[in-house]
């Protein structure tokens, strides 16, 4: 009796799933707070095209794969980051999109568009969205005068008040950045380690998530850390703190997120119109001054930002741009590579 | 007439209690058999089973425990970190859960066993956030201190192991004053008289009388206590910053953060294994204790 129930609750639980996936919907998927789940924007394109966006989420990229290989035919976006684009593509899990029918697509950096990440066989697996940096931002009110140097970190004037997120692949990458290293490439992972190790008691704790880097400042308990370009302008605009992000000298992280269309989409129609809707300067603009965001794909985009908003002037810096060490994928191998020596140094530097 | 009553009287006792027991064992089944076999599956397998990706039955997991030393590091920590917490609620809750059984009377006694037990009615994550308030620089805790002390002192206790063992012995306590004080309680009044009258010190009492005969509640709150402690990582991940790394925060990691389901229900096995075992070689002086 009770497995029967079990059963048909199952049951019902997928045809309730199935049904909701009518034409008309676009499921997206997607990080949670990340743009595409912005009521007002999600208000705008619905009204606009007549099509209803629901939103689901991921915590991680592998959580992300996982969910397109078990729900094929559910999504109709997602958002995958460019280091991810070749596994996608390779386990069949998004399909190619035909750029003609994204009008805004034709303003996209042509560095961006034609990303060997997101284009295989000559045909497009992924429309470059925002990108951004990961590097450092510091708290204003611990510095008289922003800090251009990654050493900072290293600083004894800081120690017991820096933070680091408890991620393997940021870690190592920032370990490869500090030594002076291709962060694609890393031929001396010694010396990486021994950077991270002597690293590691400066650090008052580990971050996870943009709230808890947030909060810390808030409460004045750091002066620096490791933080994403996005979450940075996010915590100035939106929360009022006294945060500035530092593209430092010896370099930074970049990183390029990209929409794709899932293969069996029911409605690439809509999808495509969501992925537009996405890269339009109107909805870039707002997003940014409502609540900040990452750099737009979309050069128009950014061209119509205030002339001093952070992600024209800092960002569309060319002497920055030089600077900034693109992200490319990252093998199974390598990543759990990084997250075995990233434990190894938490464990044995306590 | 009296065949039939002499068969109702034979029925065996397994058959009469079948029809109690059964809604608590297939909920039993359904909750805890299944998912936990399910994790027992899992352990084995070479990469998560229905992810679509190819996989097989392994024993890779388990090898990737003694590939490196940091498992076996960290389940010490880990082992380590449920040692003191025991302890620490050992001896902050056994004198509160004597003066409850032995002193209290009546209202008062309700009143306080109350306030025991309130922890329990706060969701766990409320309380660790709580203390992080209390603890931090410039938090409640140092407030008041400098408030009130005529020197400046500075106290952040934020983000260290002690920050752990103070949440944890918070969260733990009332187990061990609940298990101490039905033991406690069970101890016949006139016997401590009698020894009184015959002339022992209130350290002879409690050392020959009181604790011996509260000891198995004291076992059993340890044991309750201990468990769930090395396993634990909410606690280590807020309140202990770089140094909150344990065998629980690296399991959760591989569930939450790498989406290994694997090598994250291996440890958790290796974990329960390593439990067991300390039981087990614990179970001759707690059965000699009881």
């Amino acid at each position: 009796m009770k497995t029967y129930s079990l059963l048909v609750a199952a049951a019902s639980v997928t045809l309730l799933m199935q049904s909701s996936a009518l034409a008309g919907d676009v499921h997206v998927l997607n990080w949670k707070g990340y743009g595409t789940d912005e009521s007002w924007a999600v208000e705008a394109f619905e009204k606009a095209t007549g099509h209803k966006v629901i939103n689901d989420y991921f915590n991680s990229e592998q959580e992300m794969l996982t969910k397109l290989r078990t729900n094929p035919g559910l999504y109709d976006v997602v958002m995958i980051n460019a280091a991810f684009n070749d596994q996608a593509t390779a386990e069949g899990l998004i399909q190619p999109i035909d750029v003609s029918k994204i009008p805004n697509a034709a303003d996209i950096g042509e560095e961006k568009a034609a990303s060997p990440m997101l284009n295989h066989d000559g045909k497009v697996y992924g429309v470059p969205w925002v990108w951004g940096l990961t590097s450092i931002a510091v708290n204003d009110k611990s510095f008289d005068e922003t800090p251009t140097s990654i050493q900072v970190m290293w600083d004894e004037a800081h120690k017991g008040r820096v933070t680091l997120r408890d991620d393997a692949l940021e870690a190592i990458q920032f370990g490869a950045i500090a030594s002076g290293q291709n962060i694609n490439d890393i031929k001396d992972m010694d010396a990486v380690k021994a950077k991270l190790t002597s690293l590691i008691p400066q650090i008052k704790t580990f971050w996870g998530s943009e709230n808890d880097w947030n909060q810390m400042v808030a409460a004045n308990q750091i002066d620096v850390g490791t933080y994403w370009s996005g979450s940075a302008s996010r915590a100035k605009k939106n929360f009022n703190l006294p945060v500035t992000f530092v593209v430092p000298e010896e370099g930074a992280v970049g990183w390029l997120d990209a929409l794709s269309i899932p293969k069996d989409s029911k409605n690439v129609e809509g999808a495509e119109a969501f992925i537009n809707y996405m890269i339009d300067p109107a909805f870039y603009t707002e997003w940014d001054e409502k609540v900040g965001a990452p750099v737009s794909a979309n050069l128009k985009a950014v061209a119509a930002l205030p002339e001093d908003a952070f992600n024209r002037k800092v960002m569309g810096d060319p002497k920055v741009a030089e600077r900034i060490q693109f992200q490319a994928p990252v093998s199974d191998a390598d990543r759990e590579a990084y997250l075995k020596i990233w434990q190894e140094l938490k464990v044995n530097v306590q | 007439m009296s065949g039939q009553s002499v068969s109702m009287g034979r029925r065996s006792p397994a058959k009469a209690a079948a029809p109690l027991l059964l809604p608590a064992y297939l909920w039993l089944i359904v909750a805890i058999f299944l998912p936990l076999s399910a994790m027992v599956f899992f352990s084995f397998a070479s990469d998560m089973p229905f992810s679509g990706k190819p996989w097989s039955l392994t024993l890779s997991n388990y090898a990737e425990f003694f590939s490196s030393s940091v498992y076996a590091t960290l389940l010490l920590s880990s082992f380590r970190l449920a040692l003191e917490v025991t302890l620490w609620c050992v001896l902050l809750g056994f004198p509160a859960a004597y003066v409850l059984a032995k002193v209290f009377k009546g209202r008062t006694r309700e009143a306080v066993f109350l306030l025991v037990i309130l922890p329990f009615w706060s969701n766990g994550l409320v309380r660790i956030f709580s203390w992080a308030m209390v603890l931090r620089s410039g938090g409640i805790l140092d407030t008041a201190l400098n408030a009130v002390l005529p020197f400046k002192i500075n106290i952040d206790l934020m983000y260290s192991y002690p920050a752990v063992i103070i949440g944890l012995v918070h969260s733990y306590v009332p187990y061990i004053v609940l298990t101490c004080y039905l033991s406690l309680q069970a101890i016949d009044d006139s016997i401590i008289e009698a020894a009184r009258s015959l002339g022992a010190s209130r350290l002879t009492i409690l050392k020959r009388l009181i604790i011996p005969l509260a000891l198995p509640g004291i076992l059993a709150g340890s044991v309750l206590v201990f468990v769930p402690v090395i396993g634990s990582f909410m606690e280590p991940r807020i309140l202990g910053g770089r140094t909150g790394t344990f065998y629980g925060t690296v399991i959760e990691d591989q569930f939450v953060a790498v989406f290994n389901w694997p090598l994250g229900a291996a440890l958790s096995f290796i974990l329960l294994a390593v439990v067991l075992i300390i039981l087990a070689a614990a179970s001759p002086i707690m059965r000699r204790a009881t």
